[in-house]
């Protein structure tokens, strides 16, 4: 117990604790601190006027009951009261409550303030500290706006006492990290700087903390803070461990200080100055040497205390990273730290060793360290060792040691801790990818991920996979090869059928020559995995089976016989159901040379930043993948993206082909849906980015393909980008809502008139170009955002020229195809963008049904999702006439004496896509008086009742 | 630094946080460090990585004591400030003990506050600030001397 009376000032605390420590339950607990709230609070209220001390004494008892973790609702104003007392015992007890309980309410705030402000002016150095240090401790945004500007004052002030100054110091420091906003620099700043060369070590081990962060946030301001820290500094590493006499730690002289002293050097850039920066470079170097000395205790508070400063030295070493000297010695201190006894410095030494291997001075010398780091993966027995002993491997990889490291990597992945093993996954692939030299150990390293620990790869990693081999034709063979061998395996992970899956579908043919890997044999292998997989494993599944019909056409009735049974056809998965129902089809009704065009192998992807990379970025959080890593993650993708085949674009051009006529040519309608079913359906996976080819027949969140009916020349480029979409070109768009024929778009120079015809999920387009002025345009070109051939590049003054746009709707849309149009006229480029006319309600076959049969199924789509619904103000005269043209024009079939409210018109038609019919029901009431209408859509496809509910509403 | 607590069987004796948060902040984070750190064993690294700062905890008998701080954080030097503590409340109280720190918890926030402010070390001497809590307790000595021990029984 403490020798003096120091701890009994307070015997009726000190009952009140032993009480409640000798409380045998929770609940006698409660009920002593229940018993005692209630006296303290009588106390209170009581009329007689407590005491100074009782009062002190009851504020301590209620601080102790709250830091039990109970809570107060009083007291606070005793507390306060305590502040203004003259009894230091007191203030004290008021403060410490003010700084644990604050809260903030204002009128408490505004009375703690003014006793803080009285002991500031109080001249009385413990109370002013008291002050200070309830400042400090609260930090609230009220105290700052009431001292930020008194509290430089008295920091730099010349007769302030030193431990007034320490507090003053890192008082402001933190109303400055609060309410930087508030703390104005000013002439103190300069002051403040000097405190570095401060007599009093206590004064400058406080300020430079204030000035470290001060200089972060204001590195002009504060540079000359460099040359004072450096003589700091080298007085400190020179001096003899006596010399600093209580600001020596066991025999290492002023820790914190040299700590803080090289941490706040970190701030700016190697010194100018050639003195300064050989200064500073002797004092690094003594502090290396200094690690070599025989301890001078044994005492692990003399190594810490060292070593925190070497380990603040190297830091500052790598952040300058200029002197390559230095790096190394630093890089073999930590090679010794990495085989010490003492796990901490085995920690600290992987961890900082990690930053050096992304120096090209020391990445070198990090490596001759692989095999000291791939044996503490193997032994730490700390998994937060273990961890950072693969982040250290995961850094020094090159393509030197790539073999040997992803080798361990994948070895460790077997035991390796749940906890890091979706993040080791994540490096292994990338490394995989990133020094893969022959594609053949990238395809084994990502296999045996994914046998390994399959349950922790993800998308990411399977998808890049397929990318690369996709890709790459070298590697398709040995991939088919590997994944059939991998499939044998009578438990094999899903990832590893999804990857079999989706390689054996486009190149399983490469490995057919084989009798043990038979189409057939194939096929049965993928199949006998099917049943224990998820939906979309399924799925992709049944594409693989449609791609094999294509592949091996005797494998065609063995593959419908599956597609056709009851737990196909009749899946109870719509996607499932969908497929298989498609796919039997396709394959029944499709020729040969169809099938083939359908489900052509997929195109290259395009040149992209590896998913993965940008997935372990994420998880780890900006900055723990340096931005030099990001660039060279995409120069090596592009390595892997940039072996194109020559005919990158042949996938594109040849897809949609013989789509010259495709109105009125139903049966022709698959080929032109090639790049959009093979890519909706297998491109799926790659939710980020689909390959090049399938956007060219796939709108935005649609499936629109058009195809253009003019001549077959080569699309001419274009080298600058399209403008974006103009302005106006939503209303442009909105005035052919309910009318096929036009006026899209006219200016000085251009006129564009539009002809449309539709017919079922089919369209036809007119373009005419209308050139207003005398002078010739040339290089005239357009480009929709899907594909479209080319107009006649030249369109005489005064001529028009004419261009036909064929139109599939594949599937349901929003958003319009862009139009682009570049020409130059007298020498200048024009650029405009425009959306094409082509909504959704183009496709409206028109459906006319009874009263009756109309409320059946407007009452069968009453989900909520299905319907949307719009109540807007009138832009137009109502005339029921110009409503009736309108509703027309729609496109669907407007129903008499349906409603019961002959104000009220009733619209149905079903919407015709490639993929679905949707059906739509509309409904619209006018009300004359408000002026306003209601609409009403519902229809069996959420995404459809919306988008024809917001452009209809624009119409009346 | 962003706080510094002592712990004992999931038990929170102390705790002192330099950035503002809430109450049910406050617990929620005790809860998870308090059991993080109770789960290492003897011989682990005392750095522990948690959300985005680093927990840097030492054990002392049948206390713990931890401070979290930020990642660029100088691990050893903290491990040392902890140290540090320990010695001046070794030292103000003689070979200290839990129940000091229990009996005389506002004694502990102000060896704490003299030598940790806003965080940030403030004095790191030893002598210096133990001379400015034996000035403090000369204040409170004078100040109580008239108040006799009597005047205390009864009431509690």
């Amino acid at each position: 117990m403490p020798a003096v009376s120091k701890g009994d000032g307070m015997r009726g605390l000190a009952v009140f604790i032993s009480d409640i420590r000798n409380c045998k339950s929770k609940e006698a607990e409660i009920k002593r601190i229940n018993k005692e709230l209630a006296n303290i609070r009588s106390k209170f209220k009581g009329d007689k006027a407590l005491d100074g001390y009782s009062k002190k004494k009851y504020v301590c008892k209620l601080l102790f009951i709250f830091l039990l973790g109970h809570d107060i609702d009083f007291g606070h104003m005793e507390a306060v009261n305590l502040l203004s007392s003259n009894k230091y015992t007191e203030k004290q007890i008021g403060y410490l409550f003010i700084s644990v309980l604050v809260n903030s309410n204002s009128e408490l705030i505004r009375l703690i303030n003014n006793a803080i402000k009285n002991d500031l002016s109080s001249r009385n150095p413990t109370f002013m500290c008291l002050a200070l240090h309830c400042i400090a401790n609260v930090g609230s945004r009220e105290m700052a706006e009431a001292f930020a500007g008194e509290i430089p004052r008295i920091l730099v002030a010349g007769d302030t006492m030193d431990s007034v100054k320490q507090s003053a110091a890192l008082c402001l420091l933190r109303l400055y990290k609060t309410s930087p906003d508030l703390v104005l620099m000013g002439e103190w700043t300069s002051r403040v700087v000097h405190l570095l060369n401060d007599q009093h070590m206590g004064v400058v081990t406080a300020a430079i903390s204030l000035i470290t962060c001060l200089s972060q946030k204001n590195p002009d301001e504060f540079k000359t803070c460099v040359s004072l820290a450096v003589s700091r500094l080298s007085r400190i590493v020179s001096s003899a461990s006596t010399d600093l006499q209580d600001y020596t730690y066991y025999f290492v002289p002023a820790p914190w200080l040299s700590c803080k002293l090289l941490r706040l050097l970190q701030c700016y850039p190697p010194p100018e100055d050639g003195a300064v920066k050989g200064r500073l470079v002797e004092c690094l170097e003594t502090i290396l040497n200094k690690a070599q000395e025989p301890p001078k205790s044994k005492k692990v508070q003399h190594s810490n205390a060292k070593n925190a400063i070497l380990f603040e030295a190297i830091a500052l070493i790598i952040h300058y990273d200029s002197e390559p000297n230095l790096l190394v010695r630093a890089c073999n201190q930590l090679g010794q730290f990495l085989q010490h006894r003492e796990t901490n410095l085995r920690y600290l030494a992987l961890e900082s060793m990690c930053t050096l291997a992304s120096s090209e001075f020391s990445h070198e010398a990090v490596k001759t360290h692989i095999e000291t780091v791939i044996n503490a993966l193997k032994t730490e027995r700390d998994v937060s060792v273990r961890q950072r002993a693969a982040d250290l491997l995961y850094a020094m990889c090159d393509r030197s040691n790539a073999k040997q490291i992803v080798a361990e990597m994948l070895s460790y992945l077997e035991t390796a801790d749940y906890s890091i093993r979706e993040e080791m996954v994540l490096k292994v692939a990338i490394l995989a990818e990133k020094y893969a030299v022959d594609y053949s150990w990238y395809v084994d390293t990502i296999l045996n991920l994914i046998r390994i620990a399959g349950d922790y790869v993800s998308e990411e990693v399977w998808y890049r996979v397929i990318q690369i081999v996709i890709n790459r034709d070298d590697v398709q063979g040995y991939a088919a090869k590997t994944v059939f061998e991998a499939l044998q395996a009578p438990a094999c992970h899903e990832n590893m059928v999804k990857v079999g899956g989706y390689i054996l579908g486009e190149f399983g043919n490469l490995i057919a020559g084989d009798p043990r890997s038979s189409p057939l044999v194939q096929f049965n292998l993928l199949h006998s995995k099917f049943h224990l997989c998820s939906v979309p494993t399924r799925a992709l599944l049944l594409s693989a089976y449609i791609k094999f019909i294509n592949l091996f056409p005797e494998t065609k009735s063995t593959i419908q016989e599956v597609l056709r049974c009851d737990s196909q056809i009749r899946n109870s998965d719509v996607e499932l159901q969908q497929r298989a129902v498609e796919y039997l089809k396709l394959s029944s009704i499709a020729s040969t040379d169809v099938l083939a065009t359908v489900l052509e192998e997929m195109p290259p992807f395009p040149e992209r930043e590896s998913s993965i990379l940008a997935k372990l970025k994420k998880k780890k959080g900006p900055g723990a993948v340096s931005a030099g890593e990001l660039e060279e993650g995409k120069r090596e993708g592009g390595e892997v993206n940039g072996a194109e085949r020559p005919g990158d674009n042949a996938a594109i051009a040849s897809t949609p082909s013989p789509s010259a006529d495709l109105l009125g040519l139903r049966s022709a309608a698959p080929v032109s849906a090639a790049p959009v079913s093979a890519g909706s359906l297998l491109v799926d996976v790659f939710s980020e980015a689909g390959p090049a080819a399938s956007t060219a027949g796939v709108n935005d969140d649609g499936f629109l393909s058009c195809s253009s009916a003019l001549s077959s020349a080569p699309p001419s480029v274009v080298s600058e980008d399209p403008a974006p979409p103009l302005p106006e070109s939503d209303e442009l768009l909105n005035k052919f809502v309910c009318k096929n024929n036009g006026v899209l778009f006219e200016n000085q120079l251009l006129q564009i008139g539009i002809k449309s015809e539709y017919r079922q999920n089919l369209g036809r387009m007119y373009l005419f170009y209308g050139n207003k002025t005398s002078v010739q345009f040339v290089s005239f070109s357009t480009t929709l955002n899907v594909q479209l051939k080319p107009v006649d590049p030249l369109v005489e003054g005064g001529a028009q020229v004419q261009q036909v746009i064929n139109i599939e709707c594949l599937s349901d849309f929003s958003d319009a195809p862009l139009l682009n149009i570049k020409f130059r006229y007298g020498g200048a480029l024009q650029n405009l963008s425009l959306k094409l006319p082509v909504t959704i309600n183009k496709f409206f076959q028109p459906t006319e049904m009874s009263s009756h049969d109309f409320f059946q199924r407007w009452k069968q789509l009453s989900q909520p999702q299905q319907e949307a619904q719009k109540i807007f103000k009138a832009n137009h005269p109502m005339d029921t006439e110009v409503l009736k043209a309108k509703l027309l024009g729609l496109g669907t079939a407007l129903l008499d004496n349906v409603d019961p409210n002959p104000e009220n018109f009733v619209c149905a038609g079903v919407i015709q896509t490639k993929a679905q019919q949707i059906g739509c029901l509309l409904r619209l009431e006018p009300n004359a008086q408000a002026q306003m209408y209601r609409l009403t859509l519902r229809s069996s496809k959420d995404t459809v009742a919306k988008r024809l509910c917001e452009l209809l509403s624009e119409q009346f | 630094l962003a706080n510094n607590r002592k712990i004992r069987q999931g038990k929170l004796r102390l705790q002192k946080w330099y950035v503002p948060l809430s109450d049910p902040q406050k617990k929620k984070i005790s809860r998870e460090v308090i059991q993080m750190v109770l789960a290492r064993k003897p011989k682990m690294c005392s750095f522990l990585e948690w959300r985005d700062l680093k927990i840097v905890y030492k054990r002392y008998a049948s206390l713990y004591f931890c401070c979290a701080v930020e990642d660029q954080e100088n691990e050893l030097i903290t491990l040392e400030i902890i140290h540090r503590y320990v010695e001046l409340l070794d030292k103000y109280f003689g070979s200290v003990c839990e129940l000091d720190i229990i009996f005389n918890f506002e004694k502990a926030y102000y060896i704490l506050d003299e030598f940790i402010l806003g965080g940030e070390a403030q004095e790191t001497s030893k002598k210096i600030v133990l001379k400015a809590i034996e000035q403090a307790d000369m204040l409170q000595e004078e100040a109580e001397a008239p108040r006799s021990v009597l005047e205390e029984i009864g009431l509690t």
